[in-house]
């Protein structure tokens, strides 16, 4: 099934002003149910602006946005109802929280979904408890709290909701390297165990790599590419032409590869490093332990 | 919807009307205030009109800005408007039980309508055409003799920028923080009104936090930089009055005239109050 479909999607800010600037620019897009995304591109390329429209947040200039097979903008189309249904954790969603104390903000998505208090109470608990967050800290204040647990909660906040479709802008910008690795890997696990769809938006190419099974690349409010991490990553030259890096260990290869030593080009993590250095070792019969 | 708000935006441009000296627009600013309130007769009030289309024509700053300026103030001049329609005493026009509209009333209500729409125009393009920095700089300037009563014109000077620097920052803030709790599941557009001031707490208070820790942010920048308020302080640039000033000058000072020769020569079409 496809869980979103966007087609011929376009949008501008400011219209009529000379700050007119389309930030997403005739946008074809097929993303199946189930899929885990990795989103890249550079800075201004229209990444937060694309995926706004897929809760229905932004309204297309033109174009069409579908959510597991309904238009969005159709005149009997419920939004509400999807912004629920597709889960949108905001850039910096830290600054948004605004409850007395952090259970009541997780609750706030359950809240509005008009659950029974012990359903929200249910869904507040196992929210929290993915994120890595301690019960005892349900009952401070989240203003309290550190950034990286500031954005846990925001995090969440959203988990919360049960989305189909969870979308995540750059989860871990300004994070310390444990704190990245937990929050995604805690991503990775609700993917697993859930199977919902989930896009990720990241400048790091390693977290790309290591998490993601497609990556979809944008540049200049366009899409570039969009296929598989090992596909994606292969064409580093491309890549690099429009001012993005791929895994530093995907570069490491292209070197060695430059240098002769017939390495495969779609290494994009070190597991897979590891394995394809032991095979042309063992092929050259270099003894190794 | 919020974006709506243009209060305080500048529009980069090159025209005359960007470069003139900041003091020089505050005062034209004023004079032209002054002569929409002097124009008694409703022919003087015509006047602003080529004033206003040459202005922004100069300006280059797209039509439609104007009346994005005049939204905001669109149920004050209607209420304003009824108000001097309805309860104004003179010639009864039309009639219904206590309610009388009269030539008078009627009068009234359209040139006070014209003049405030032209004085929202006239003066949104004060702030369109000069950067803030610019606008406190020519504020600061034109009252500095005040200095010598002990005022604090530095300091109120700078409150008045920042305060003008922040309400597109603020407005696009409140923007992308609606969108987060919408994304939650915040319902904005139904309900009573209870119900929708309480909808509200959720995007003030993360506004509230936000304008606390930016202010805090620019306060301990500002010192980093070895801010100390005015005293002292040199400027990189220095104001100069230009032929392009005095010229403008000369022409408002023309427009000016023509509205007192028309206050006292004209003859006169409508009676107003
Ligand atoms: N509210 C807005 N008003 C006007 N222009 C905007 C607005 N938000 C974004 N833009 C413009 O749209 C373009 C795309 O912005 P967007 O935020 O989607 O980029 P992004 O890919 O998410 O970048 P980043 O990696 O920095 O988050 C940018 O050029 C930006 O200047
Ligand atoms: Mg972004």
């Amino acid at each position: 099934m496809i869980a979103i479909k966007a087609q011929e999607l376009t949008y501008t800010y400011s219209v009529g002003t000379p700050f007119e600037k389309t930030a997403v620019d005739h946008i074809n897009l097929e993303i199946e149910q189930g899929e885990f995304v990795g989103v890249i591109g550079h800075t201004g390329s229209g990444k937060s602006t694309l995926i706004q429209h897929f809760n229905g947040l932004l309204k297309p200039t033109s174009g069409k946005i579908y959510i597991n097979g309904t238009d969005l903008w159709a005149e009997d189309t419920v939004r509400r109802a999807y912004r629920v249904k597709v889960g949108l954790v905001c850039q910096y969603p830290e600054f948004r929280l605004f409850e007395e104390t952090v259970y009541k903000d997780i609750a706030f998505g359950p809240g509005n979904m008009g659950l029974s208090p012990a359903e929200i109470d249910q869904r507040v608990r196992q929210a929290a408890a993915a994120v890595g967050l301690k019960p005892k800290t349900l009952d401070s204040s989240p203003f309290e709290l550190s950034g990286g647990q500031k954005r846990r909660v925001a995090i969440a906040g959203v988990l919360a909701m049960e989305p189909d479709i969870l979308i995540l802008d750059e989860p871990t910008a300004g994070l310390d390297p444990k704190g990245r690795e937990q929050i995604l890997s805690l991503i990775k696990a609700y993917h697993k165990q859930r199977r919902n769809t989930i896009l990720l938006v990241s400048h790091s190419m390693e977290d790309i790599a290591k998490y993601a099974k497609k990556v979809l690349v944008l540049s200049k409010a366009g899409v570039v590419m969009y296929d598989d991490v090992a596909n994606v990553f292969s064409r580093a030259k491309e890549i690099e032409k429009i001012g993005l890096s791929v895994p530093q260990i995907t570069r490491v290869f292209e070197l060695l590869r430059d240098q002769g030593y017939p390495v495969s080009d779609s290494i994009y993590t070190l597991e897979y490093a590891k394995q394809e250095l032991l095979r042309m070792l063992e092929e050259r019969g270099v003894p190794h332990a | 919807m919020l974006k709506d708000i243009t209060i305080g935006q500048y529009f980069p441009g090159q025209s005359i009307l960007h470069e003139m000296d900041p003091r020089m627009k505050i005062v034209l600013t004023t004079v032209y205030i002054i002569m929409l309130f002097a124009a008694s007769n409703p022919l003087g009030l015509c006047v602003s009109i080529p004033f206003l289309v040459l202005a922004y024509g100069v300006s280059r700053i797209p039509a439609v800005m104007i009346l994005r300026s005049l939204k905001p103030v669109l149920p004050i001049i209607i209420f304003t408007s009824l108000l001097n329609m309805f309860f104004i005493d003179g010639q009864v026009l039309w009639q219904l039980g206590f309610l009388k509209i009269t030539l008078q009333g009627l009068t009234t209500a359209i040139v006070m309508s014209i003049r405030i729409l032209f004085l929202i125009a006239g003066t949104s393009l004060l702030t369109y055409t000069t950067s803030p920095i610019a606008l406190t700089d020519g504020i600061e300037r034109l009252f500095s003799p005040l200095k010598r009563l002990k005022l604090p014109v530095h300091e109120l000077a700078m409150m008045m920028t920042i305060a003008l620097r922040f309400i597109p920052t603020l407005v696009e803030e409140t923007d992308k923080i609606m969108s987060a709790q919408k994304a939650r599941g915040a319902d904005m557009e139904s309900g009573g009104l209870t119900r929708r001031a309480k909808a509200l707490i959720p995007i003030l208070i993360p506004l509230f936090v936000s304008a606390f820790r930016r202010a805090d942010e620019l306060a301990l920048a500002m010192e980093c930089r070895c801010y100390r308020g005015g005293e002292g302080r040199t400027r990189m640039k220095q104001l100069k009055i230009h032929s392009r000033d005095i010229f403008c000058a000369i022409f408002v000072g023309v427009c000016f005239a023509a509205v007192i020769a028309i206050n006292l020569w004209a003859p006169v079409v409508l009676t107003m109050r």
